[in-house]
């Protein structure tokens, strides 16, 4: 039964030149795959996924070899092909879906153009039949007016339409194998829905194979047959999703799985994560790649590098310890430590935050707008209530343009609301930064997605924290003080004490954010905000990050917004959730209300989106109709109206609808009452919407 | 579009404006007698005083300046005071005439073999070719006009004379030859100023957009090389570079003052040294105003085109 493969590497090794000499990035990688098969890669950033893929349709940076090993495509060799036999195979028989459409669009050509130069150049067509091919090539990734699309330029379409348009590219003629490289990383969670399932129905109607990479767990157990984990370079374990998965045997795939947050939400539980980090590509040890962060290491691990083993047809592990763990006499698990909630700290009933009806709007309309008849005011918060619990997380979900982070600039005074009350621990103070007293200033912090942007770097981590605690604490501190609160925040966020001296540029991802977050912390504040700090990292350093945050809270006073449009993350800290949707809250509740029905038809979307990382739960996912609308152009009525799966009737897009009580403090922002959106949601999802 | 050229139009207007009035500032501020400039020191009395009323030079200076702006405007642009006190305003559209064609045939020379350089510096970055080009265009950029203009012409002295070109540039007339042979060696001194600055930029330019995603796209769609190049690459990268040659436009029109000198050219630049050294003051504030306005010109010309290449700023 068995077929040639479609692509099957054997042994490959890339080098890459660096400084001056070669080193290796990929070492010894063996990959097959079938024809109809989605092949999933696996891995961390740097682990060298992408630089993989790539390879494989033999394309490789500059400064890249291919310095052993063969690819054979179809059978026969590809790497003895001339530049010219491989310019008649890529775009033919291999073709690639870019991570960032955008930037892979050539931003002065339209794109019907774009998408016709393929089948002119491989099936000769004239540019007329071209153009005609194309237009159909978008009717077929489900793009509703493809005539305007295709004379539109890039820059006029919407990341999701961009993803669309690479993907009508690289399926215009019939390729043997498609490579996706981390295709939706930079969607939204709606939109990443409806394009997998997009590949999903494609690959299958083109016969083709595919390599789709990512490093979402969740993603490729949606998608893919089988999985191939890359460490540093390596093949970790590869197998059938369904076994890779459900009984892993590889320290560091059961490591990853388990350090996928789940919606727990409390102070209690803790994330398994993996200690250190991931080694550089020019001093990796000699023995297993993973020894020095594996929980279950031993002499031989760091003496002996492991073989590549069979343990049945089509399954390999690279581990001198498979054995123990499959029979189960081993787990390779830091075990979480499970941590008594702080009792002296206990919920109450008091509120650090109070905003009500907050209000903004950016670009307030000029005479001159108002001129040129421009709509140019976009509302970015309407009527927003928001109140935070001491001791307790707000989560603060929804796509991009929700206002979620506007709502929490607004609160921390970066933005100026236009409108509404904020008081502070029951004090009111100020919309404006200016106008708040120190202590308000004081008591609130914000932890950014991207680090860099509260780290100076020609400060170094100590410099930075000083400084805060100088200009912001309650009583003037006196330098011994000061220098040893600073020992102390880094002891908390776990950084050794001397990166006092390092700068941030010498700091990894996770570290820096560390360092970000100590900062937050150091003058003790009530209320912190942390804006998608986990979206920038890998898996293994977000559970870090997530637990630290956890911590943090047990430990301290603090209470928390979380923001983040990935719903685990949020569900694994908050315990009150708040669903945004154009500016407006939709939906807020207790973690266990919101996830479980009724919810609002789009919080229900928002879950039923995630992609689960169990391959025996094939979701159901709701898939919304096109992108969320521009602010500047709220639709009338219920703003969720025109993309909403549940909608009633007239009444949705003419009337703004009421809040109504689901259950003690559980709003929903909808037209229809609750016991019904129960009744109809439990009638609709066979599967749940899990929690697991 | 037509709202930004609109504006952008009554900018230079007010930027002609301004600098009639600086000009004429100047001018007055600048000491000694008009009048006895141009008759003589052993000038009669009577005759500067003549003179003096002939060109209004009597009146306070604000008239002075309305009378002159209100001739410019509706085209009567003054005398000159010298050379038989000929119109000024054919002078200087003569003038404009031959620094145009100057212009143009420098630009037929520098934009192809900058840019030419430029791409091939890029496409063979860090090459002994890419170092060659370096070197080549670095070197004659550092060069000051009048040194490469000498250079040229000592050249044409020592024995590229059996070409026939003349160490002096006169107006061509309209065939091929002439066109060739009185500027060559004009618009090769002005290339050279041009090229470094051109090839650089091309340089720079392309080297960006290689390492844009989309060029890997457009190689991956199974695309020839050259095309890629070609089509893709340069499309985006001469963006910049057309800007630039535009703007020179500017400076090739009105600025070349010291090329002119050297060969003896008669265009709008010389003319402006020679108003200016004699007070000559109508044809100053003339020749000076047509010059800000091809600079001016030029610039809108760029922001045009630029937009018109550039679907991101087009499509606002
Ligand atoms: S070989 Fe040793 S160090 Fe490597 S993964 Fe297995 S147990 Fe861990
Ligand atoms: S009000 Fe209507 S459109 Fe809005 S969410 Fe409810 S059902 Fe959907």
């Amino acid at each position: 039964m068995q077929n040639v493969p479609v692509v099957e590497a054997h042994h490959l090794c890339i080098d890459y030149f660096l400084g001056n000499r070669w080193v290796n990035a990929i070492r010894d990688v063996s990959l097959i795959i079938q024809p109809l098969e989605i092949h999933g890669l696996v891995g961390e950033s740097g682990s060298g996924k992408s630089t993989l893929a790539l390879a494989l349709m033999r394309y490789l940076a500059k400064n890249a070899r291919i310095s052993s090993g063969e690819i054979r495509l179809d059978g026969s060799d590809l790497l003895g092909r001339s530049e010219r036999e491989m310019s008649d195979i890529w775009g033919r028989q291999l073709s690639l879906v870019p991570q960032d459409p955008l930037a892979a669009l050539n931003p002065s050509y339209r794109v019907g153009d774009q998408i016709a130069e393929i089948s002119q150049r491989h099936d000769g067509l004239p540019r007329r039949a071209a153009w005609k091919r194309a237009v159909e090539m978008l009717e077929r990734v489900r793009i509703a007016d493809p005539e305007a699309v295709a004379r539109k330029y890039p820059h006029q379409l919407s990341g999701g339409m961009q993803q669309r348009v690479t993907i009508a590219m690289a399926l215009s003629t019939r390729p043997r194998l498609l490579v996706l490289d981390e295709p939706t990383t930079a969607l939204d969670v709606t939109t990443e829905a409806s394009i997998l399932d997009l590949f999903r129905d494609l690959i299958h109607e083109n016969q083709a194979a595919a390599l789709y990479v990512s490093h979402n767990l969740g993603v490729i157990a949606q998608m893919c047959d089988r999985v191939t984990v890359l460490y540093a370079g390596e093949v970790m374990a590869s197998g059938p999703i369904t076994e890779l998965y459900g009984s892993p045997v590889h320290p560091y795939t059961i490591s990853l799985l388990a350090s996928i947050p789940q919606p727990v939400g409390g102070t209690e539980t803790r994330l398994p994560t993996i200690d250190g980090l991931a080694p550089s590509l020019a001093d990796r040890p000699s023995g297993c790649t993973f020894a020095p962060r594996c929980p279950v290491a031993q002499d031989l691990c760091h003496a002996e590098k492991p073989p590549l083993e069979v343990i049945h047809d089509g399954q390999w592990v690279k581990c001198h310890r498979w054995r123990e763990i499959a029979t189960g006499s081993l787990t390779p698990l830091t075990t979480p430590i499970e941590v008594q909630a702080n009792s002296a700290a206990p919920e109450d009933d008091q509120y650090v935050l109070n905003g009500n009806g907050l209000d903004k709007r950016f670009g307030q309309l000029s005479w001159w707008s108002h001129l040129r008849r421009q709509s140019g005011s976009v509302q970015a918060l309407d009527d927003v209530t928001v109140r935070v619990r001491r001791h307790s997380t707000l989560g603060l979900v929804g796509e991009s343009g929700s206002g979620k982070t506007t709502l929490a600039r607004c609160i921390v005074g970066l933005e100026t609301a236009d409108d509404g009350d904020l008081t502070l621990l029951d004090l009111p103070i100020s919309r404006v930064l200016a106008e708040r007293p120190q202590d308000a200033r004081r008591a609130l912090q914000m932890v950014f997605q991207n680090p860099n942007d509260t780290l100076n770097p020609y400060h170094t981590i100590g410099q930075a924290l000083s400084r805060t605690l100088r200009r912001l604490s309650a009583v003037t501190l006196s330098e011994e003080q000061i220098q040893s609160r600073v020992r102390e925040l880094l002891d908390m966020v776990r950084l050794p004490t001397d990166y006092i001296n390092r700068y941030p540029g010498e700091l990894s991802g996770g570290e820096k954010q560390r360092a970000a977050i100590a900062r937050a912390f150091a003058t003790q504040p009530e209320l912190v905000i942390a804006d998608e700090p986990t979206s920038a990292l890998d898996v293994s350093v977000q559970a870090v990050i997530l637990n630290l945050l956890k911590d943090l809270r047990a430990a301290g006073n603090a209470s928390y917004i979380f923001i983040s449009h990935d719903l685990r993350a949020v569900g694994y800290l908050a315990d009150w959730l708040m669903v945004m949707y154009l500016g407006q809250v939709v939906e807020e509740g207790t973690l266990d209300q919101v996830y479980s029905s009724p919810s609002h038809p789009y919080t229900e979307v928002l879950i039923s989106a995630i992609p689960i990382p169990d391959p025996q739960i094939k979701q159901g996912r709701i898939c919304l109709d096109g992108d969320i609308p521009s602010a500047a152009n709220v639709p009338a009525g219920c703003r969720f109206h025109t993309r909403c799966p549940r909608k009633i009737g007239m009444i949705c897009e003419q009337q703004e609808p009421p809040w109504q009580d689901a259950s003690d403090g559980h709003r929903i922002r909808c037209h229809i009452p609750p016991d019904e959106l129960a009744q109809l949601q439990s009638a609709a999802s066979a599967q749940p919407l899990e929690r697991r | 579009m037509a709202r930004y050229l609109l504006r952008r139009s009554a900018l230079l207007i007010v930027t002609l404006f301004i600098t009639s009035l600086i000009i004429f500032a100047l001018t007055q501020l600048v000491p000694g007698d008009v009048a006895r400039l141009i008759l003589g020191r052993d000038a009669s009395p009577e005759a500067l005083q003549a003179l003096r009323e002939e060109f209004g030079l009597n009146k306070p200076a604000p008239e002075q300046y309305t009378n002159w702006l209100m001739g410019f405007v509706s085209g009567d642009w003054g005398r000159s005071f010298t050379g038989g006190n000929q119109q000024v305003r054919p002078l200087v559209i003569e003038r404009v005439g031959n620094s145009l064609r100057l212009a143009a045939m420098t630009l037929a020379i520098s934009v192809p073999l900058s840019v030419a350089l430029g791409v091939i510096a890029a496409l063979k970055e860090n090459t002994w070719l890419d170092s060659l080009i370096s070197v080549f265009s670095l070197s004659v950029v550092g060069l000051p006009e009048f040194v490469t203009g000498l250079v040229l012409i000592n050249g044409v002295a020592l024995g590229v004379r059996s070409l026939g070109l003349p160490a002096t540039a006169a107006v061509p007339d309209n065939t091929l030859a002439s066109w060739v042979n009185q500027l060559i060696l004009p618009s090769l001194t002005a290339t050279f100023v041009l090229l470094g600055y051109i090839s650089r930029l091309t340089r720079a330019g392309v080297l960006d957009e290689l390492k844009k995603p989309y060029v890997r796209t457009a190689a991956l769609k199974g695309l020839k090389p050259r095309t890629v190049i070609v089509k893709h690459v340069l499309r985006n990268a001469l963006l910049p570079t057309i800007t630039v040659i535009a703007l020179s436009f500017g400076w090739l029109v009105g600025g070349l003052v010291v090329i002119e000198s050297v060969y003896n050219y008669p265009g709008l630049g010389a003319l402006i040294v020679d108003a200016a050294k004699k007070k000559n003051l109508f044809v100053l504030q003339a020749s000076v105003m047509v010059t800000v306005f091809f600079l001016a010109f030029a610039n809108l010309i760029a922001d045009i085109l630029y937009a018109v290449f550039n679907p991101r700023i087009r499509l606002e």
